[in-house]
Formats: C-alpha cells, sequence, structure tokens
C-alpha cells in the first residue's frame, strides 16, 4: 500500500499537509477546490516536489527521497505528455526504454500496447497527426508499457469533450483493473469520480483527508465538500 | 530543501561559460601583465578615444533616428513587396563589412555612381573617407537593425488601440501623442545604445574608411600599434580603455534593450485605420523608397560589377574562400559547442555565473583577446601558423552573445514543458539530449550555426592581425586587393563572399527548420 506519514509537501511557500494510507489496486479521485494542492499532492507522491516533513513509502520501502524515475509511480500531466517530435511508436516505447533501444520483441510489446488502445497502425504518426482523444490513448499506451504500480494522473482529459473524457477514464479504469495499479486521478467533476472511484481523497485548507469510500461520500458530504459541490 | 532532479546536467555549461571567462579575462590579464609602467595616454589615444565615442554617437542617433520614420511607414503602408523588404532588413547583418563598404564606394564613392552624377552639373566628387564615410558605412549597416527594433514596438501596440484611436478619430498629432511617442519612448533608448555599443567596437570600417589621425578607431589603434609599432605596451593600454568602453555600453544596451530584433512575426499586416490620406501614404512611400534605395543600391553594385569579374578571379582569391570556409565551419561548431551547454545551464536555473560569461562575450574586443593570444602563444608557436586556428576561436567567442539569445528561450521551454515527463520516465541524461533537448532544439541550432558561420565567415578582425603574407581569409584577401588598387578582382571576391556567407545562413536555416515541429 502507499503510505504517506505526517507529510509537509512545500510547493513555493504553499503548504500541504497529508497523512493517509491508500490500499493497492484502488482507484482514488483526488477532489477539490481549484488551488487547493490537488496538483501538488500528486507531484510530491511522483516526486516532483520536495517532502520537507514526514515519509512517503510503498509497500514498505521508504520512496521520499528517490528521483521521479526510480519510483513506482508512472503521472499523466494535465499537458505535455507526448514528445512531438517523436512518432506515436516512440512515444511509447519511451515507457519501455527511455534511451529507445528496444529489442524487436519489445518493439511487438509496443505495438500491441498500441493496439489495445485502439490504435492499431497508427505507430508512425506523430502527435500532430493524432486527434486529442488519440493522443491520450498513446499516453494511456504508454502507461500500460511502464508497468508502474501506481498511476498518478493530473487531469490529462481535461481539454477533451465530456463523452470522450469519460471513454478514456473508463479506459484507465478498466487498464488498471487488468494489471492491478493503483490509481490516484485528479478531478473537478463529482460525476467523474463516481464513474470511476473506488474512494476520494478530499483536498481543502492546506491538507489532504483521507481517503473514504466514494458512495459514502456522496452519501453524506462533509461541509467542505457540499461548499464545493453548491450544496449550501 | 530536498533536492530538486532535473532532466540535465549543468556542468559542461559551467564549464564552458569557466573557459570563456578565462579566455576573455586570461588574455586581458596578459595585455595589462606585458603594458609597460608609466605610459601615459598620448595626443594620438585620446584622439582616436574622442573618434570613437563621437562616430559611434552619429552612428546611432542617425540609424535610429531615420529608422523612427521608415519603420512608421513600414507599419502603416501595405505594398506589394513589404514581406520581402522586411525580410532583406536582416540581411544587413550577415552582411559581410567588407562587402557592405565596396558597396558603398561604388554608390558614394569618388569614382562612384553620385559623383558621376555630380559630375554631370560640374559638381565636384563625393568624399567618402574619414569620418562621415565611416558613419555612412555605419548606418548602412545598422539603420535595418534599428528599423527592425523599433517595428517590433509597432508591433507590439495592442490592435484594440488603434481600433480606438480610429472610433476616436485621432488626427496625426494625438496619434503620435498617445500611441507612437509612449511606444518610442520604451523603444528608442534600448535601439540608440544597441547601434551605439556595435559601433564603438568598429574596426573593419574604420580600416576600410577610416585611419589617419583624423579618423581611427581605439581598436584601429589597437591593430596598429601591435602590427606596425610592435608597441605590446600601448596596445594593452588601449585594450583596457576599448574594454572600459564597450563593457559600459553593453551593460546599457543590455539593461536597455527589449527585442533582439530577429524575432518572427514581424510582416504580420496590422489594421490600421490612421495614415490613410494621399499626403500620408505619398510620405511613407517616400520613406520607404529611400530606405530600400540605400540599402539595395550597394547590393546591387556588388552584384553586377562582381558578376563580371567572377570567371576571371584570381586563383589567391579562390583559396581564400576556401580557407574562410573551413575557418568558419570550424568557428560556428565551437560557437555552438560552447553556448548550447551554456543554454542548457541557463535553462536549469544557473543564471548568474553563466550570464557574466555571456555579457563577457559581449564586451570582449575580438582584437585584445587576438592580442593576448599572441602575447600567450608566442613563445610556443609562431603566432602566423596559428592565424586560422585562433581567428576561428575569436569568431565563435564573438558570435556567441546572439547563439546565446537564440537559444536560450527555447532551451528554457523544452526543459520546462518536456522536464519532467522525462524524470518520470526515467530517461538518462544522455538520452533526454539526444532524444528531446537536441532534435526540439534543432531550428534555434540551425539558426545560431547559420549565424554564427556568417558572421565568422565576413569577419575581418584578429586575422588581419595575425595573417603573414601567405594565410588569408576571404575578407582579408579582398582588402588586400583594394590595397593595391586591384578594385575588380575585388569587387568579384566581394560578391563571392556574399553569396557564401548569405548562402551558408540560409542553407544552415532552412535545413533546421525542415519539418521541425512545435
Amino acid at each position: 500500500m502507499l503510505k504517506l506519514e505526517n507529510c509537509v509537501i512545500d510547493n513555493g511557500g504553499f503548504r500541504l499537509a497529508a497523512d493517509f494510507t491508500v490500499e493497492r489496486g484502488r482507484i482514488i479521485a483526488v477532489l477539490g477546490p481549484s488551488g487547493e494542492g490537488k496538483t501538488t499532492l500528486l507531484e510530491a507522491i511522483a516526486g516532483f516536489q520536495p517532502v520537507i516533513r514526514g515519509t512517503i513509502s510503498w509497500r514498505g520501502p521508504e520512496i521520499t527521497a528517490l528521483d521521479p524515475g526510480a519510483r513506482p509511480v508512472a503521472m499523466l500531466f494535465q499537458d505535455g505528455n507526448l514528445f512531438p517530435h517523436l512518432t506515436a511508436a516512440r512515444n511509447v516505447a519511451l515507457g519501455l526504454r527511455p534511451n529507445l533501444r528496444l529489442t524487436p520483441a519489445e518493439w511487438q510489446t509496443v505495438e500491441a500496447a498500441l493496439t489495445r488502445v485502439g490504435l492499431a497502425g497508427m505507430g508512425g504518426r506523430k502527435p500532430a497527426a493524432l486527434s486529442g482523444g488519440q493522443r491520450a490513448r498513446v499516453a494511456l499506451a504508454r502507461l500500460m508499457v511502464q508497468r508502474r504500480d501506481i498511476l498518478a494522473l493530473d487531469e490529462p482529459f481535461a481539454a477533451l469533450g465530456p463523452a470522450l473524457k469519460a471513454e478514456m477514464l473508463a479506459l484507465v479504469a478498466e487498464l488498471a483493473r487488468e494489471s492491478g495499479a493503483t490509481v490516484l486521478m485528479v478531478s473537478h467533476a463529482p460525476e467523474d469520480a463516481r464513474s470511476v472511484a473506488d474512494e476520494v481523497i478530499f483536498v481543502s485548507d492546506g491538507r489532504a483527508q483521507p481517503p473514504v469510500k466514494t458512495a459514502d461520500l456522496f452519501a453524506n458530504p462533509p461541509a467542505a465538500l457540499r461548499a464545493y459541490l453548491g450544496q449550501g | 530543501m530536498a533536492r530538486r532532479a532535473q532532466p540535465l546536467t549543468a556542468a559542461p555549461g559551467i564549464g564552458a561559460a569557466g573557459f570563456l571567462a578565462a579566455l576573455i579575462l586570461g588574455t586581458l590579464a596578459t595585455v595589462a601583465w606585458r603594458a609597460e609602467a608609466g605610459v601615459g595616454l598620448t595626443v594620438a589615444d585620446w584622439a582616436a578615444l574622442r573618434f570613437t565615442v563621437v562616430q559611434a554617437g552619429l552612428s546611432a542617433l542617425l540609424s535610429v533616428g531615420l529608422a523612427v520614420f521608415v519603420a512608421r511607414a513600414l507599419a502603416r503602408l501595405r505594398f506589394a513587396g513589404r514581406r520581402a523588404l522586411i525580410a532583406l532588413l536582416g540581411v544587413p547583418f550577415i552582411l559581410p563589412v567588407i562587402v557592405a563598404v565596396l558597396g558603398l564606394l561604388q554608390v558614394f564613392g569618388r569614382g562612384g555612381w553620385i559623383s558621376d552624377l555630380l559630375g554631370l552639373w560640374g559638381l565636384p566628387p563625393v568624399r567618402i573617407y574619414g569620418l562621415h564615410g565611416v558613419v555612412l558605412a555605419h548606418v548602412f549597416l545598422n539603420l535595418p537593425l534599428a528599423t527592425r527594433l523599433i517595428l517590433q514596438g509597432w508591433q507590439e501596440v495592442p490592435a484594440e488601440r488603434f481600433r480606438l484611436a480610429a472610433q476616436l478619430r485621432f488626427g496625426p498629432w494625438a496619434m503620435f501623442r498617445l500611441i507612437e511617442a509612449p511606444m518610442l519612448r520604451q523603444v528608442v533608448p534600448g535601439a540608440l545604445a544597441v547601434v551605439f555599443a556595435i559601433c564603438l567596437s568598429s574596426f573593419a570600417v574604420a580600416l576600410t574608411l577610416g585611419g589617419g589621425p583624423r579618423a581611427t578607431t581605439i581598436e584601429l589603434a589597437i591593430y596598429q600599434s601591435f602590427r606596425f609599432e610592435f608597441n605590446l605596451g600601448r596596445a594593452a593600454l588601449l585594450s583596457g580603455m576599448q574594454i572600459a568602453l564597450t563593457a559600459t555600453a553593453a551593460m546599457v544596451a543590455l539593461r536597455l534593450a527589449r527585442g533582439t530584433g530577429f524575432d518572427g512575426g514581424m510582416d504580420r499586416p496590422l489594421q490600421r485605420w490612421d495614415g490613410r490620406s494621399a499626403t500620408a501614404r505619398a510620405i511613407d512611400a517616400a520613406w520607404i523608397g529611400l530606405a530600400a534605395a540605400f540599402l539595395i543600391l550597394p547590393l546591387a553594385a556588388i552584384a553586377t560589377s562582381g558578376l563580371a569579374h567572377l570567371p576571371g578571379l584570381p586563383q589567391l582569391v579562390w583559396r581564400a574562400a576556401a580557407v574562410s570556409l573551413a575557418v568558419a565551419g570550424v568557428s560556428m561548431v565551437l560557437s555552438l559547442m560552447i553556448a548550447l551547454p551554456m543554454a542548457g545551464a541557463v535553462a536549469l536555473g544557473r543564471h548568474g555565473l553563466i550570464e557574466v560569461a555571456g555579457m563577457l562575450g559581449l564586451a570582449a574586443s575580438p582584437l585584445v583577446i587576438g592580442t593576448g593570444l599572441f602575447i600567450l602563444l608566442r613563445p610556443f608557436a609562431d603566432p602566423a601558423a596559428m592565424a586560422l586556428p585562433v581567428t576561428a576561436l575569436v569568431n565563435a567567442v564573438m558570435a556567441l552573445p546572439f547563439a546565446l539569445r537564440i537559444l536560450v528561450p527555447r532551451a528554457r521551454e523544452v526543459v520546462e514543458r518536456h522536464g519532467r515527463l522525462a524524470l518520470s520516465l526515467g530517461m538518462g541524461r544522455w538520452a533526454f539530449l539526444r532524444l528531446v533537448f537536441l532534435p526540439a532544439m534543432r531550428a534555434q541550432i540551425s539558426f545560431a550555426a547559420g549565424l554564427a558561420m556568417a558572421l565568422s565567415m565576413g569577419d575581418l578582425g584578429v586575422i588581419a592581425l595575425f595573417a603573414g603574407a601567405e594565410t588569408a581569409t576571404l575578407p582579408l584577401e579582398i582588402y588586400r586587393l583594394m590595397g593595391a588598387y586591384r578594385m575588380d578582382a575585388a569587387a568579384g571576391g566581394a560578391l563571392l563572399l556574399l553569396v557564401l556567407s548569405v548562402g551558408c545562413f540560409w542553407v544552415l536555416d532552412r535545413g533546421g527548420r525542415w519539418h521541425a515541429e512545435a
């Protein structure tokens, strides 16, 4: 399991406190008002924000001081998830070998991943020649071949239309169930959380709350969540 | 505080900056150390200082003063060929000075077109040598840059403001007071400072059009005291003076200057509603016509007179052209080898040391570095044999400030946009460099390479200091031909040099933009 113990994350003066545990294989939505630290939380887990107090550990060993690439985390950002000068296949291949020196068998894995996300035969295209939804699929194919235990999604589908976004989230959930990965996904929309998430971490007032079962949370929302949802 | 992970390492950049600082400060110290104590400034030195400042001041005032009107005309008049003319304004920056000088001589010189025209009315020919010749050449070389800087100011005025002005029916005076003057107040000081700083270290123009006790710049005086009198003490003193002057001017220019004049988008037409009366249009057209003629005629003169003499060029000229290509190629590679790691280090947030080194590059004088290297190398090697490598190195240093200005913004963008993704993929530094940084920087790298190569190709500076009789780059060979009054061969060589400089730039710049993704 992923454990944050008495963590304080510093993002250029803004501080976020977190102290919780996430069970393995769960899909967690990270919900909360803008600017309250949802992205900061994910970036700290992925290794992009310094943790000034406390520890982060995964299945026992501590990962607080590891470089981003050495952590069991694969992250998708709000944008810039693909290198625009590399083809879709090479973008996916980076998830297997960051130096792009792949064996023929590994290239087959790449092709299989592209096929799995519905992009068979499109590996030779560069991102500019793909639609927004197809680009998101390339990024998901890379997440698949990375085979990391934790997937951190910082609203990578925010620019897509509602139907496409729901489709992508469903695909993420499907892929995660197949591989047994733990998912942490930032969201602004409660319906996203309701549709795919097992649990919700609510972030507000400089604090990330421990995860609560999605159904329980929405059945009986705390005051801060009610205010955020506009339910007075 | 936790260590921030980085996709690249800053070490090579810091190394390059250190090398640069050692080269510039080391040569300066060497020169200073050789300077004999007790040597004061002579009358001639004071005259050189005065002339340097006066000609640079006049050149800056005239270039920028004229550019204000040319830029205004270009900003509001729509005409066929506007795009081409604005592109042409970029050419003098990479135009070899010796080519410009030859072209100007053919138009404004004693036996030139203007003098011939005056002769028809029995008027005496114009004289181009001396202060006004130097200023004329500097205006020719810098008017386009100043125009581009001010044009950029016009482009940055929000379109809404022109719409508002049209709605409120601003007359020309209100237009000037409320829109143009505030813009000029922001742009003109920087443009003045940049042109002034460039003209301060003028060597080739003064060498060809100046000279004599009344028209010698400090750089030229360094060359003369070194080459003719072999008076290292005096050369050192003059070097100190030059460094103090250029460093001050460069500092002021950096503080004031906003744009670089290289940025794209200047040919973007802006919808304007003012300046549409017949008189206004006629005046604008006159300014553009005059400026275009001033820029195009000397180039056309070189093209026509050079073309006739290209086939019969002496073997020496062809050999010099080959030497120039080799020197410029090496210089381009050196320049990138210093600039790229530095740009990477700045992108990683190492500003201090790197920017100081970049500043030094701007303030450094090629002749001071040359003199210092001469003193340092003399015990080990024949300086004449070192002429070409030293020229390549010094040219690389001179191209550095421009290369950095081109590379740094893009390097920052690449690291910002792709750094986190690379880190989260566990990409090593080599892989990031090979797969992301260099490919994504390709357009900027080739632009900088083209600029460095063209600048080196056309440089007539440190090579004049070192070269023995048997080695020459193309600009030096042309200068020697001019000195021997072989103007036909010089014109042919100048055309060859023009084609090579512009050609190198064009090929490299175009090659880099081929299939480049954002």
